[in-house]
């Protein structure tokens, strides 16, 4: 009987969880769904029906080239970050020379290094190799700063993968790259999914790099085509609740789809 | 065929002694140094000059900098709501986070939407998180007002309120990232075996005793984890501020980093804003450290 209240509290609190997270969300829709002159209260929805903040938002701040720019970044950022960071892990995992864990824990401590801080005198760095207002550029500078996290991981994850099966491997014929590409790599596939949510939601979302190295409009991403919807001279809170709204549902979907292998790839590796 | 097995064999073995397989970290290590490690050593030169951030000429001022940042007028109260927003998200995400964790461990239906709720909000940029509380919080058509008026409540505009629009903002960035500290206790706890609850029940230990007597201890590794997470992002925290109230007004809510981005930018002083920087990186390291060391002697084996 005890047990049965204990759940039923349980039960309440769960589903007040969910109520409290979804309020600024909720008034986010209905914002999205008023027009520009409708005062009424925040909480109720309007009695009509229009998608004009939608429609105005994605004509006239240019959404698709900025979801475009986006998608670039992302997949850019993504593929670098997996790549380059899990190559990097492998020999941090598996040669513990003297060397090797110093490098080790001079990547990890740049975890702790505020990119803020450096930000004022790596705008000078991408001044000199003409990154800004490149992709490149700030998909490179991006991923430099996610390496230290997804190394991290990817050693963590690659520790537990017993030696055995690349000696195995190589005996096999396999060489010290083959053996990564054709055993480990294919291993890492739970981690991998963490690390990309991880670098992707943050290539996704980024305002702090973009502010400084995306300048022009062709190039700009989400959420500065979103700020600009509040600026001084330019307050359009309906358009820009439909912006904020479009940039979220994409990574929402991915995120409910992929829920299981995320927390899956963050029991298997390092996050112990 | 024996012979060349035992070749490759004795070629895995030299080169596990060799440097080759070292070669995998360079691409890494070579972004690391040039994005990161460069303009961080050019910034600790830079904050001992009177740098402007584009011209070609500087001066070397020594430690003028750093005295000066210590003159600031609003230097003192900068750094408390620092402090604010980095203490008081880490310790707030953290109960939240893993009491979160718990309730949603216990598989009740609708566990997955919620948790996928919860989680929303970090799905979402920092800054766009800032102008979505913006519509809940601001004066003139705040949705919250509506909620004080129903209850006869005049709390005033609580984005000029000083020290309280500060705690305010924390308590945005704790809801905007306790879903990440969740999901990673979530992950802890999952790892824990359930033959430490089977073998606590049998001695009779109730649901608190088990908590604080098992679960605790075992998630200690990720409490470090995310403590020092939680820590480095929150006294870091910029685009949240940016977009709530610009560091206004007059400056009451402004952290360090908002305060260096302006220094920078606005007013020109690199070198200013360089030793700002290397101040606050200063700063996270001995707390994080500090977090580090506390939580690792709490730490036992599994």
């Amino acid at each position: 009987m005890r047990e049965k209240k204990k759940y039923i509290g349980s039960r309440i609190l769960i589903i007040l969880l969910g109520f409290i997270y979804l309020v600024p969300f909720y008034i986010l829709v209905v914002m999205s769904l008023k027009r520009q002159n409708d005062y009424t209260s925040k909480w109720l929805l309007p009695n009509y029906f229009t998608l004009e903040n939608y429609i105005n938002a994605w004509n006239s701040a240019n959404i698709p080239r900025a979801l475009t720019n986006n998608l670039i970044i992302m997949v850019g950022v993504v593929c670098l970050s997996v790549f380059i960071g899990a190559m990097a892990s492998y020999p941090l995992a598996r040669r513990k020379t003297k060397i090797n864990n110093t490098i080790y824990a001079v990547i990890i401590s740049l975890i702790v290094l505020p990119s803020i801080s450096i930000s004022a005198n790596l705008y000078k760095v991408m001044i000199d190799i003409k990154a800004i207002d490149t992709y490149w550029g700030i998909i490179l500078v991006i991923t430099a700063f996610s390496l230290p996290m997804v190394i991290f991981l990817y050693t963590g994850f690659i520790s537990t993968i017993p030696r055995e099966l690349e000696e195995a491997a190589m005996i096999d014929g396999c060489n010290r790259f083959t053996a990564f590409f054709r055993i480990i790599l294919p291993l890492l596939k739970s981690s991998t999914i963490t690390v990309v949510i991880f670098t992707g939601q943050a290539a996704w979302n980024d305002y702090a790099f973009a502010l400084l190295y995306l300048q022009s409009p062709e190039k700009q991403n989400m959420t500065l085509t979103i700020s600009t919807f509040f600026s001084e001279y330019h307050l359009e809170l309906g358009w820009m609740s439909a912006g904020c709204i479009i940039n979220a549902l994409p990574l929402i979907i991915v995120f409910f789809c992929c829920q299981k292998y995320f927390i899956r790839g963050l029991t298997d590796g390092a996050v112990k | 065929m024996k012979r060349k097995r035992e070749i490759s064999k004795s070629a895995f073995h030299t080169w596990k002694k060799g440097m080759m397989m070292n070669l995998m970290y360079l691409p890494a290590l070579a972004m690391m140094i040039f994005f990161i490690i460069f303009p961080f050593m050019k910034g600790i030169k830079v904050s001992f000059t009177d740098w402007n951030g584009y011209s070609q000429n500087s001066n070397w001022v020594g430690w003028d900098n750093y005295v000066r940042l210590f003159r600031e007028r609003d230097m003192i109260s900068t750094i408390l709501n620092t402090l604010i927003y980095g203490f008081g998200s880490t310790i707030l995400q953290n109960i939240l986070g893993i009491s979160y964790a718990l309730l949603l461990d216990k598989k009740l239906r609708g566990s997955n939407l919620v948790r996928t709720i919860v989680y929303m909000p970090t799905m979402i940029s920092g800054l766009i998180m800032g102008y979505i509380w913006y519509f809940m919080l601001n004066y003139n058509s705040g949705a919250l007002r509506d909620v004080f008026e129903l209850f006869h409540l005049a709390p005033g505009d609580l984005l000029a309120k000083g020290k309280i629009t500060v705690v305010i903002i924390m308590l945005v960035n704790v809801f905007a990232g306790t879903g990440t500290a969740m999901i990673f206790y979530q992950a802890g706890l999952q790892t824990i075996s359930e033959d430490y609850y089977e073998a606590a029940r049998l001695d009779g230990a109730g649901g608190w005793k088990c908590f604080r007597k098992i679960t605790l201890p075992l998630l200690i590794p990720s409490i470090e984890f995310n403590v020092v997470l939680n820590l480095i992002g929150s006294f870091k925290l910029f685009d949240m501020i940016k977009s709530l109230t610009n560091g206004g007004p007059a400056g009451t809510t402004e952290s360090l980093a908002t305060m260096m981005y302006r220094l920078y930018f606005s007013r020109e002083q690199a070198g200013y804003a360089s030793a700002l920087g290397n101040v606050m990186t200063v700063m996270i390291v001995i707390i994080s450290l500090t977090a580090l060391m506390i939580l690792r002697r709490k730490e036992v084996e599994a």
